[in-house]
């Protein structure tokens, strides 16, 4: 959890947006527009879209083509959002996403990085020792299994799509969804049928 | 892919092409922004695609005037760069074409 915003932080703020709205950079509206959207993004939507994917061909070869567009489908706003490239996991190969310059993560289907994306540890550690840290989570990959760290670095952001556990045949969207973790979509652990 | 691209222009290099990352530190020379890591400076990957277009963040940071240069995703072998790991194990990092060059 994060900490309370300090009461100097937060008057800051209010005199930065109200000289933002003295200036016409922003108005009112479009600032309770982008603080709706920033609250409601969790990480349920990008578990939404990878459940979709599992079940629909169309909407898998969307998802892996324009990521931006797979969301707006599911009804995501992305106005002013960055492009949304998205991984896909493979018997052979596994992503796991890290930005080692900053914390660059893909909020808008994810909502807010978890404190541990962002600590020194994980950006260092997760481009010069994957499997080490991905042990440490508990996921012990094959041998026989590529780990492909993505570092974002730029002006992307990055989901992954995991692999459909076994023994989910059958099983509708929603309950699909329920197995897809915000974990399973940075890559420190995959879905599993409990 | 989406559309981030501005008009720009075309990618001087295409998927499979290796390339080497420019062993340049423009830290040393004064204040900068720089999206390439450290680790990959100097270092020989492959292009895995051109990602599109995007307004160079070198100079976004500094509120300059900021042309467009077509951003990469460049693949290293994960091994090489530690000296430690897997072979077969791989990094994939976005890196912008002026940090690029033939290999």
């Amino acid at each position: 959890m994060a900490a309370p915003p300090r009461a100097d932080s937060l008057a800051l703020l209010d005199r930065l947006m109200a000289a933002l709205q003295a200036k016409g950079v922003v108005t009112p509206a479009e600032i309770a527009e982008r603080q709706a959207n920033t609250d409601k993004a969790s990480p349920e939507t990008g578990a939404r879209m990878v459940a979709k994917a599992w079940t629909d061909p169309a909407y898998r070869a969307l998802l892996l083509s324009d990521g931006k567009a797979a969301a707006e489908a599911m009804g995501v706003s992305m106005a002013g959002a960055p492009p949304l490239g998205v991984l896909e996991n493979t018997p052979t190969r596994h992503h796991l996403v890290v930005c080692t310059l900053c914390s660059c993560y893909p909020r808008a289907v994810l909502g807010y990085p978890p404190n541990w994306y962002k600590s020194f540890a994980y950006r260092s550690r997760a481009v010069r020792e994957p499997r080490a840290v991905l042990a440490e989570w508990g996921l012990n990959l094959s041998d026989s299994v590529e780990i492909r760290v993505v570092d974002s670095t730029a002006d992307y952001r990055w989901m992954v799509l995991p692999m459909r556990p076994a023994g989910t045949e059958g099983w509708e969207e929603a309950r699909l969804a329920a197995l897809v973790t915000r974990d399973s979509l940075v890559g420190v652990a995959v879905p599993a049928a409990a | 892919m989406s559309a981030p691209a501005q008009a720009a222009a075309p990618a001087r290099f295409a998927a499979g092409a290796t390339v080497r990352v420019k062993d340049d530190w423009p830290e040393r020379r004064g204040p900068c922004h720089i999206r390439t890591p450290h680790y990959i400076r100097g270092r020989t990957g492959t292009v895995v695609r051109p990602l599109g277009a995007f307004p160079n963040p070198e100079d976004l940071a500094f509120a300059r005037p900021a042309p467009t240069r077509t951003l990469y995703h460049v693949l290293f072998a994960q091994e090489p760069l530690w000296h430690e790991g897997k072979p077969g194990d791989t990094v994939m990092v976005e890196v912008f074409e002026h940090w690029l060059e033939e290999a």
